[in-house]
């Protein structure tokens, strides 16, 4: 008997019962439902949810796997003992590093999953398989697994099901995962030691008395916000051999991703271009204020006000954030105007608290967040606005 | 509960659960996100509340015949003033750590929504024995709601229990703490006692399916 079958009659055994839901999702997630629908109007497409996140998926692919060469790149650069990028020594060191983060992401997310349609009798949505993949690839490549699963659990039941579960959410759940660990561990989170594999254990060796030197794994944000040069050259930071979370870093690769996206059609175009217009203006206007000499050298602000406005695309997680998270169709705004104006933000209050709060010089995170929160009032106003225009022209035409 | 009547005792029961003043009639939020990091300013604080409400319940109880009822709004806030003043003065006198953590959160028990609303709803139209009542048991509530959230904040945020190191010692890494365990700085934030109490609410509501509104 072959695999499908079994697990139709598996879905037959259980029908009506509580577990169902959970047979049911293995079943779906890998064949096709056996079937049809009676009576009514139905639509048929190819697009269903669960295509819609693979593609995400697919599009996020090669910056895991970029992410696990670089865990090992800049691991042995760190140690003093440079390998070839591409080299197996390397991408072990970044596999079991980054392969557990994956794991205990998708495994406590879709055990909650599971958990909640089980208790609530609806199917398991597919919701989570997108932000399983985003959490390992937004945050340090040391992190605890504890942390992780905590925060996990976190943010699927704070930020979503209590919300009424996948497309229901307020927030992105993903970026609520990091916020939530961001500000819960802040020592695990920032600073210039979470960023390379090995820099906190050698930390501690140092501290404990041995005679090693330590590794320092400032990203360019953190270096910059310090009123430092970064070491950095720009080819260096487009294809990503920098440190950082685990797989934002390569802006060639979020690029081709983003691209990718915006040809199958799933994520929208205009927030990705206006959330980049949105950074580039925030970025030019610190640089004429730093041209016209309104801001010292001394002042701390400089560093990150003085850089050349179109690096802040490189840098940092805002090219991830934008392409990847920004497009969250459930958290963005829905209207076409709304988009303009949600991404254009985005892009501009990230680089304004990357600038003027070096405590966290992450502000796409909080950016995004924060226009989650404000998506459903942009769209109201642009519906409302537009109501009124057309009432206008209907007024006009009677009269 | 042989010393009350059944119908007393309910006035003390009923907000400690189903008619929670926090969880249920959603008043006094602000100081149950504020001072909520310790267990101990928590207890000290559902004591403070529940010393002003018992006594201003019974002194406006006594007056209600005399107040006209134009300026008892009036009269009520110098009762609830007059009450604040004395406990604050005790905390200061007795535990002066302790009401420097609580800093100007015991003032602002004048404004708290409970002692107002007790007043308004219960005292003025009632004896002065079941007004005492009705004060403790919301008090009561009141304290259970902070007491609960104070001590998950405090065990999860500073891993101590009224300042005793319950989980280990985080800097010398014993308890917990030898395996890896930290302290959730989030625990510590006021977002998160927010969101506490919305847990407190879900798991009390779907307990309870009558207390969901529409």
């Amino acid at each position: 008997m072959s695999l499908k079958s079994k697990l139709h009659n598996l879905k037959e055994k259980y029908k009506g019962t509580k577990m169902a839901p959970a047979f049911n999702a293995l079943h779906t997630f890998l064949y096709l439902p056996n079937e049809t629908t009676h009576g009514g109007t139905h639509i048929k497409a190819a697009d269903d949810l669960k295509r819609t996140m693979n593609t995400v998926i697919m599009a996020l692919v090669p910056c895991l796997i970029f992410g696990m060469f670089n865990a090992g790149y800049q691991h042995y650069i760190a140690t003093g003992a440079p390998v070839d990028f591409l080299s197996w020594d390397a991408f072990y060191v970044g596999l079991i590093k980054v392969l557990p983060l994956v794991v205990v992401s998708y495994g406590v997310g879709l055990g909650i999953e599971f958990l909640f349609a089980v208790i609530k009798g609806h199917e398991v949505e597919e919701g989570y398989l997108v932000t399983g993949m985003l959490v390992p690839l937004i945050v340090p490549v040391d992190l605890p697994l504890w942390m992780l699963a905590v925060a996990v659990a976190f943010g699927v039941v704070i930020g979503k099901e209590v919300f009424g579960g996948t497309g229901m959410n307020i927030l992105n759940p993903a970026l609520t995962i990091r916020a939530f660990l961001f500000f819960a561990y802040p020592t695990w989170m920032s600073g210039d030691k979470v960023w390379v594999h090995g820099a906190v254990e050698r930390a501690n060796e140092i501290a404990s008395g041995a005679n090693l030197d330590a590794i320092s794994g400032e990203t360019i944000l953190g270096s910059l916000a310090q009123g430092q040069q970064s070491a950095y050259s720009i080819a260096d930071m487009f294809f990503g051999f920098i440190p950082g979370s685990v797989g934002e870093t390569s802006t060639l690769l979020i690029l081709l991703g983003g691209l990718f996206l915006i040809f199958t059609k799933i994520g929208s175009w205009r927030i990705m271009l206006s959330s980049v217009i949105g950074a580039l203006v925030m970025g030019l206007i610190f640089n004429g204020v730093v041209d016209a000499g309104w801001i010292g050298e001394g002042s701390k602000f400089y560093g990150l006000m003085s850089t050349t406005f179109w690096h802040h695309l490189l840098i940092g997680g805002f090219a991830f954030g934008t392409v990847f998270m920004a497009t969250d169709p459930v958290t963005a705004s829905q209207t076409t105007k709304g988009k303009w104006i949600y991404g254009f933000l985005i892009g501009f209050i990230s680089i304004l608290i990357r600038v003027f709060n070096p405590a966290y010089p992450e502000g796409v995170m909080l950016a995004i967040l924060l226009m989650n929160v404000f998506a459903p009032t942009i769209d109201h106003y642009v519906v409302q606005g537009n109501v009124k225009k057309r009432m206008k022209r209907l007024k006009a035409k009677i009269a | 509960m042989g010393l009350l009547s059944k119908k007393d005792a309910k006035l003390i029961t009923d907000p400690l659960a189903d008619n929670n003043p926090i969880t249920i009639q959603v008043l006094g939020i602000c100081s149950a996100l504020a001072i909520t990091a310790e267990l101990k300013a928590s207890i000290v604080m559902s004591l403070s509340v529940m010393a002003v409400l018992g006594i201003g319940n019974v002194v406006i109880s006594l007056m209600r015949n005399v107040i006209p009822s134009k300026i008892r709004i009036i009269v009520q806030l110098v009762v609830v003033a007059a009450l604040v003043i004395i406990v604050d003065q005790v905390l200061k006198a007795f535990s002066y750590q302790l009401s420097k953590t609580l800093s100007v959160f015991v003032g602002l028990i004048i404004t708290n929504c409970i002692i107002m609303g007790r007043f308004e709803a219960f005292a003025l139209g009632n004896g002065p024995w079941k007004s005492f009542l009705d004060g403790i048991g919301n008090a009561a509530g009141y304290g259970i709601i902070l007491i609960i959230v104070g001590f998950f904040r405090e065990l999860l945020g500073s891993g101590t229990l009224l300042g005793f190191k319950v989980l280990g010692d985080p800097i010398e890494k014993t308890g917990l703490y030898a395996i890896g365990y930290e302290n959730n700085g989030f625990m510590l934030l006021s977002p998160m006692a927010l969101i506490v109490v919305g847990i407190i609410i879900w798991v009390q509501r779907s307990r309870n399916k009558e207390l969901i509104e529409d």
